[in-house]
């Protein structure tokens, strides 16, 4: 029971990862990436791969987070002159030929046996004390992923990036490079999805196409909205209500008679669709809502009284202030 | 070599011919309403199974088959755009149409999930009379398969009509083109999302009977053709009709031709490929002159 918690906990600390990865791109780049589950996956075969190779596995996990990150940039340079609603597809299509990728080319990455024997850091040297240490490593990492991004929004960059946000052609009218704000933003999410994939293969040690169906990305969206999808707290908040309504289901179908295996699978996806469906209608701001991180004169940001994520009442007028005001 | 070349041109048309349905019905709701719906392939499978209900329950024979699947893909689509997607419609703000679209999305895994509650996973093939393939100098075609190619396109042709001789045909591509516009003569966008997504969604209900009756209905019938729908339509410029056929036409025979030097695994890449190809060389789609969906 004890390491079921363990890598329950360690698996709500990867899908965290990748909550924040859509946090940078969705909530505060206002870019919508559906290949979540693509960028997971390149992270993770590329940590597998080089670090099967010999590759020290920092190092191979800094190679996944730059692979994920390349493509993403990749991706969102080529739909640069169109409407988000491209990027939409383009990335879910691009997850698609990742598993189509994993599945069949076998001399690189198994085939749908996948790949086993993942080496994990320090396994021999700490035996039974391994899960408690890698949990704690995935968790300092999303720590220090969370301190980072937190200080990343209020700074300068951030409150472009929101500019750019509500409303690119204010945005550039105000001297910010929208272009180059994007790529970047695109690709720390998605550097982020690689590494949550590389911790991912070595914490399981085997990795197969199985493990990434366009589902995970659901799960993701629904951590990013159920939490607030603009806030660093929020995605951290909402993997861990996910990662916990994905297990109780669990036990729950097993209680409910009468169902085959068949059933019990396709309801339990049928819930987490759904909770996604009534969370976006009834609460889209999830549990913590967005503040309004205004430029004030002594750069405090503040607290409370204006919220709502991307502020309808907001006009481009004070998008534009904002902008103005942050001329770097 | 070259009866083969033939032979997948003539697999790719019948299949571009299928899939122009949805992608039909994916442009079409994107240019009324002006956001992409991602539930289309769960429809797709709706209507597959509708179709497959009454033919293995009923005995119904093919044209009826496929009235059911369109009315009831159509019916539900509009219930399930009622109930999911129109509340966050009304929401104004600049990512609407983006949070629209991920809501989509899981109205479509709830869809697929419902049906494979209901149903299973199994594959189910309908009850039709089995024909011999023809054969013509070397080229074989299934007698199901031209019809399929005779009736997608007698429903493009019907769309056509209606597009451009009927009343509210017209109204809606006053829509599609310019909303303020339509507005401002009067003619009622929400009536007119309405009836797009029913005809849209029941499009891609009749495209899924279709595909299914050629091979066969399970869960995923839909699912799997999502991104070749999504290039059919982009590589039309997401807003035009007439693009979104040849788009569906062209990225069938592409698709197919493609197994002549690939490994027909990748297939489905193919459609990948393709939208990578438009947008780096025409954004704004092949078929469309200012058409396309710039910012």
């Amino acid at each position: 029971m004890t390491s079921y918690l363990l890598f329950m906990a360690t698996l709500a600390g990867i899908y965290a990862l990748l909550s924040l990865g859509l946090v940078t791109i969705w909530g505060q780049g206002g870019m919508v990436n559906l290949g979540l589950v693509g960028f997971y996956a390149v992270g993770a075969y590329t940590s597998a791969l080089l670090s099967a190779a010999g590759v020290p596995i920092g190092v191979s996990l800094a190679c996944a987070a730059l692979a994920a990150g390349a493509v993403g940039v990749v991706l969102s340079y080529l739909t640069r002159p169109l409407r988000g609603d491209y990027l939409a597809i383009v990335s879910l299509g691009f997850a698609e030929v990742i598993r189509l990728i994993a599945t069949n080319e076998k001399w690189l990455t198994g085939g749908s046996d996948g790949l086993s024997g993942i080496r994990s850091p320090l396994k021999l040297e700490l035996g039974a004390a391994h899960p408690w240490f890698y949990l704690l490593l995935v968790w300092a990492i999303v720590g220090l992923t969370a301190f980072g991004l937190t200080r990343l929004f209020r700074s300068p960059y951030g409150r472009a990036l929101r500019a750019v946000r509500d409303d690119e052609q204010v945005a550039a009218v105000a001297g910010k490079p929208v272009l180059q704000l994007k790529l970047k933003t695109f690709f720390v999410g998605a550097a982020l999805s690689g590494i949550a994939g590389g911790l991912y293969a070595h914490l399981t040690s085997y990795i197969a196409p199985d493990g990434f169906v366009p589902l995970l990305t659901i799960y993701i969206f629904l951590a990013a909205t159920a939490g607030g999808y603009t806030r660093v707290v929020g995605a951290i908040a909402g993997s861990l209500a996910v990662v916990a309504l994905l297990e109780g289901t669990r036990f729950a179908a097993a209680v409910v008679p009468g169902l085959s295996a068949v059933q019990v699978a396709s309801l339990r996806e049928f819930v987490i669709a759904v909770a996604l469906i009534a969370i976006m209608q009834l609460k889209p701001e999830g549990l913590f809502r967005s503040v309004n991180q205004k430029a004030s004169p002594d750069r405090r940001p503040s607290h409370g009284a204006h919220a709502a994520a991307p502020d309808p009442a907001r006009g481009s007028a004070n998008v534009l202030a904002e902008a103005l005001a942050n001329r770097t | 070599m070259f009866s083969d070349i033939v032979q997948h041109l003539v697999n790719g048309l019948v299949m571009g011919a299928v899939v122009a349905l949805p992608a039909l019905g994916l442009t079409l709701i994107f240019s009324v309403l002006g956001f992409i719906n991602f539930s289309i392939a769960a429809q797709m499978t709706v209507g597959a199974y509708a179709g497959w209900l009454v033919n293995s329950q009923l005995h119904w024979p093919l044209v009826p088959v496929l009235a059911v699947a369109f009315a009831i893909a159509g019916g539900i689509g509009m219930l399930g755009d009622r109930l999911a997607l129109v509340p966050m419609r009304r929401r104004v703000s600049a990512h609407t149409p983006l949070m629209v679209a991920i809501v989509s999305i899981a109205l479509n895994l709830a869809l697929e999930n419902a049906l494979r509650f209901g149903f299973g996973s199994d594959l189910n093939s309908f009850d039709l009379p089995i024909a011999r393939d023809v054969q013509f100098a070397g080229i074989r075609v299934g007698p199901q398969q031209v019809h399929n190619l005779g009736i997608a396109l007698a429903i493009a042709v019907l769309l056509a009509a209606f597009f451009t001789v009927t009343r509210v045909g017209k109204a809606m591509r006053a829509v599609a083109d310019n909303p303020d516009l339509a507005r401002l003569k009067g003619i009622d966008p929400a009536r007119l999302s309405n009836l797009a997504t029913f005809i849209g969604m029941g499009l891609a209900g009749i495209g899924g009977a279709l595909l299914a009756i050629d091979t066969s209905v399970d869960p995923s019938t839909g699912s799997r053709l999502l991104l070749i729908i999504f290039s059919a339509s982009v590589l039309g410029g997401l807003t035009s009709l007439s693009g979104a056929v040849l788009g569906a036409l062209l990225i069938g025979v592409v698709s197919e031709m493609a197994l002549l030097v690939i490994s027909p695994v990748y297939q489905s890449a193919t459609a990948f490929v393709a939208i990578l190809l438009v947008l780096l060389v025409r954004p704004s789609g092949l078929f469309a002159g200012a058409s396309g969906v710039r910012k």
